[in-house]
This record gives C-alpha cells, structure tokens and sequence, in this order.
C-alpha cells in the first residue's frame, strides 16, 4: 500500500517550527504532519468524528501558524488608502469594529494570498491583518514593500491564533465570560475569556458559526486547556479543517485560488466592493474590472460527483464527449454531506448548476454534476436587517 | 490457512491456492477513516506488485498491491457501502479480494507475523 502523502509538506524545511501548543497537541495524541512549515495536528480521534462534531457543538483549532500583523499609520485615510493599492476591498469604509475579507492581488489580477482584514473598536490609525501561513513570509515582504512613508508594518510573532467554531460556539465564549452573544458574523472586538485577555472576530473557515481568538503565545496554553474543560469543545485538526471548509466552498490558498486565477474567476466578486469596482486602484485592476465588465473565460464551481470515489485536486474535468473543460482544485469526502465533493475551474459555458461532466480518476471519467457552492449551508450569525 | 505480510503493509490469507488480499491494522490507522474502496473485478489477472485495489481516506487515496501474481475470483462486495470496515477490521471483514494464485513460490519472500510486527516496530 502507498503511504498517503500529504500534498502541503514543504520537504525544503528542514526543521518544521511548532506551534505554543505542540506539546498539547502530542499530549491529546493527534497525529502531527509538516504543514506550511510547522508540525501541525491532521487529527485527533478522527477526521470524520472531528467533522461531525464541529458542525454539531464546538470545535477548537490551534491555527497559529496563520500570520498576524498590524498596518500602523497617522489616521485610517492613510492606513486604508495604502492597503488600498494591495487588494480591491473597500477598506477606507472599514467601520470600527468590523472584519472585511480580500484579497493581495499581483499586476495581472492574480492572487498572491487570501487574507482578512480588521478595524479594531475605535481604531483610527491602525488595521489588523491575518494571512496564509505558507505565504506570510512572501506577504510582509510584498506589502512592507509598497507602503508609503509613515505607514509600518508590525508583525506579530508574539500571538498565537485559536477558532472555535460550531454551533455552540458562542455559548461556551459567554459562559467564560465573553460578551458576545450580541456580535454578528465579521464583528470584532477585545474581550476576555476566563479572564484572560483575547481580541475576537466572529468568522472562521468551517461554514459555521464561530470565533478566532488572536491572544499572547505566552497564555495560550492556559486558554487552550480552559475551552477544552468544557464538554462541548473538542480539538479538531487539520484534516477536518479541509473537509469543513470545503464543505462550506471556502478556497484554500494554493489550490482553489493562486497567483493564476483572479476574484472573479474564483467567484470572490463579493468581496470587492461597489466603490472599489468603479474606482479600480488596485493591481491588476484593470484586468479584474474588464471580467467584471465583459465575463471571464473559466470560473471556480462546486461539483458532486455520482458515485462515491472521491476526485482529488488536479483530476481532469471533461464534458459529456471527453473533451478537457476544466481541473479539480480541492476534492475529497464530505463527511456532512455523505459523499464526494469538489471544486475546481472549469471553462464559463459549463459552469452553469445541473451541467453533466465527468472528472478523470485513475484513468476513467466519472459521471458528475455542477453544483452551487457550498455544498453544505453557512450558519453565520447575522442580526436581522 | 497460512497468513503473510509485506513492507506495504498488505496481508494475505492463504488456504490451498487462494489468497485473500487486505491491509493490515497498521495501515488503516495510518490512513485514518477510509471513506471509499475500490476492488478489481473479478477475472481480472494481477501480477505480483501490481495496483489491484485502491483504498481512500477522506485526505488521500492509497494503491493496494498484490504481494501475488494471479486471477481475482472473488471481491468483498460490501465493501463499496460500508468501506469503514477497513477501519473497523482490516484484517478479518475487511479484505478487498480473493485472488488464485498462479506461482506458490512467490510466497517465499513474504513475512510471517512475528517479522511483520518485528518490522512494524522499528519503523
């Protein structure tokens, strides 16, 4: 039998960096593997267990190796203005207290990482910023590269990043203390949790309802173990991870979305908002603008195949004659869903819902239809309007 | 019935001239929750070290090759709606196929039990 490989070991590190919470990792007996640089967690009682539990009660994720870092400068003008020139979201409308997503685009429109980016409570003259792992090192330099004078990049080393997510999520942050049953999905905010001092934003990478707690490498542990004492809570590694996001159409860098492919083509135009469409003034805006305008040769689809033999990233996506139409990105099992499920490019004529193709595995072209994305509904939580 | 092992971690069951093909309890725990498999069909001709059945877990798929050259007779149909059993009893209701085997000296090389958990061991 081949021995899985998994796809996102970097064999050119040579010594894989640990997270603060390595050593609880190994202590709850989950399996480590190299990921982005670091030895990470891929499971602890299984995949499919840690899968079931997250959408059903609470799961809690070590993501520290994600990269936290703040964009200071005189006033929000300045500071949103030069973030501005990197990435198509309208942060100058940024409100205190709120979390936009976007992304760091190249001079053809081509996305160098995926990132998320926040407004503290009262914030005039700083942005919070969390990044890809596998491209933070990239990032700082491309960004710390375009800022204009009196605008600095700090990077926060000394923060570890945990998620809880899953339905009862929010309920085990107000019964430690956290006063935020009152947040809507992408509120962010200081708070504290068991009285240990924490900044939360309410999203995540599940599909679920859920948190990201950024706090001091130097009390994560301590935080860690406290969510773990309640019952609902359980870790969750990476494994599952991928199949929740996935679930949810969420992209993962490197695969669903790369320097090759634009928002557009990635079905992101969500996240580029009105003024920035018709201001344009970010790179590769006039690329972006012109698919927005005139349409986009291929698009990122969700895809089910018939069967049950899962079609990986990188299968060939053919239409009903055979004929090549378009790759898988991200595929695998949707423990929710019960099935295989995937996503990839396929070219804009076959991208419509209910199309038949087929997705090349092993050398056979299985049976498979487009379908909406996600695959499984988003629970975010959103104050009546 | 005569049980072998190798360094990929496939079993066989031996009886006359049959072997029944799995992975061992190793494997499985190494693959995590197997969510598909897929067996050869039958009359199918394998040769020793050949992908004969692929087993998949929610990360990654895995190629079983045979430690044997001969003609698939028979496959464990359930498999395909509860491919959880490799989990469950990887070496016992677990098995993918049985195979007629065409060269009784190819077992020679293969592992009994004690040097399979010898070589479990030191890896």
């Amino acid at each position: 039998m081949t021995t899985p490989v998994h796809a996102d070991h970097d064999p050119h590190s040579a010594a894989p960096l640990k997270t603060p919470l390595y050593d609880a990792h190994v202590a709850l007996g989950a399996r480590m593997v190299p990921f982005a640089g670091y030895l990470m967690p891929v499971q602890y009682e299984g995949i499919l267990a840690e899968h079931a539990h997250c959408r059903a009660a609470a799961g809690l994720f070590d993501v520290s190796h994600m990269g936290q870092a703040t964009l200071r400068g005189p006033d929000h003008r300045t500071v949103a203005r030069a973030l501005e020139a990197l990435v198509p979201a309208d942060i100058l409308g940024l409100e205190p207290g709120r979390q936009r997503y976007s992304q760091l685009l190249n001079e053809h429109g081509g996305i160098l990482d995926d990132l998320m980016v926040h407004r503290a409570p009262g914030a005039e003259d700083m942005l919070g910023l969390v990044v890809n792992a596998a491209c933070k090192v990239a990032d700082y330099a491309h960004i710390a590269a375009r800022l204009p004078e009196g605008v600095l990049l700090e990077i926060h080393e000394e923060r570890a990043l945990l998620a809880l997510q899953g339905p009862e999520a929010v309920n085990v942050l107000v019964s430690l203390g956290a006063d935020v049953a009152g947040w809507d999905f992408m509120d962010v905010g200081p708070a504290t949790i068991a009285g240990i001092p924490v900044f939360l934003s309410r999203s995540g990478y599940t599909g679920e309802d859920g948190f990201e707690i950024s706090v001091h490498a130097d009390t994560v542990v301590g935080l860690w173990e406290v969510l773990l004492r309640d019952p609902r809570v359980r870790p969750i590694g990476l494994g599952a991870r991928d199949s929740l996001r996935l679930e949810g159409g969420l992209c993962l860098y490197g695969h669903d979305i790369d320097e090759t492919t634009t928002p557009v083509e990635a079905g992101l135009l969500w996240s580029i908002q009105k003024r920035r469409r018709e201001e344009g003034g970010f790179p590769g805006a006039d690329i972006v603008l012109s698919q927005i305008a005139e349409g986009v040769v291929r698009k990122r689809v969700g895809i089910r195949p018939d069967g049950r033999a899962p079609a990986r990233d990188g299968a060939e996506i053919v239409d009903e004659n055979g004929v090549a139409i378009g790759v898988v990105t991200s595929g695998g099992f949707g423990p929710t869903v019960g099935g295989p499920v995937a996503m990839g490019y396929v070219a804009a004529v076959h991208a419509r819902p209910g199309t038949r193709v087929g997705l090349v595995v092993r050398g056979k072209a299985l049976p498979a239809e487009i379908v909406s994305l996600p695959f499984v509904p988003a629970r975010f939580h959103r104050a009546p309007k | 019935m005569t049980k072998y092992y190798t360094e990929e971690h496939e079993w066989i069951a031996v009886t006359g001239n049959v072997a029944t093909l799995g992975i061992t309890d190793y494997a499985q725990a190494q693959l995590g929750d197997v969510v598909f498999v897929e067996v050869p069909t039958v009359g199918r001709k394998v040769k020793k070290g050949e992908e004969t059945a692929v087993v998949e877990s929610v990360k990654a798929a895995s190629e079983v090759y045979s430690p044997v050259t001969g003609t698939v007779i028979e496959t464990n149909a359930p498999l395909a709606d509860s491919p959880i059993t490799v989990n469950e009893d990887p070496e016992g209701a677990g098995w993918f196929c049985r195979i007629e085997m065409s060269d009784l000296a190819e077992l020679e090389v293969l592992m009994d039990e004690a040097a399979y958990k010898t070589f479990v061991e030191g890896l």
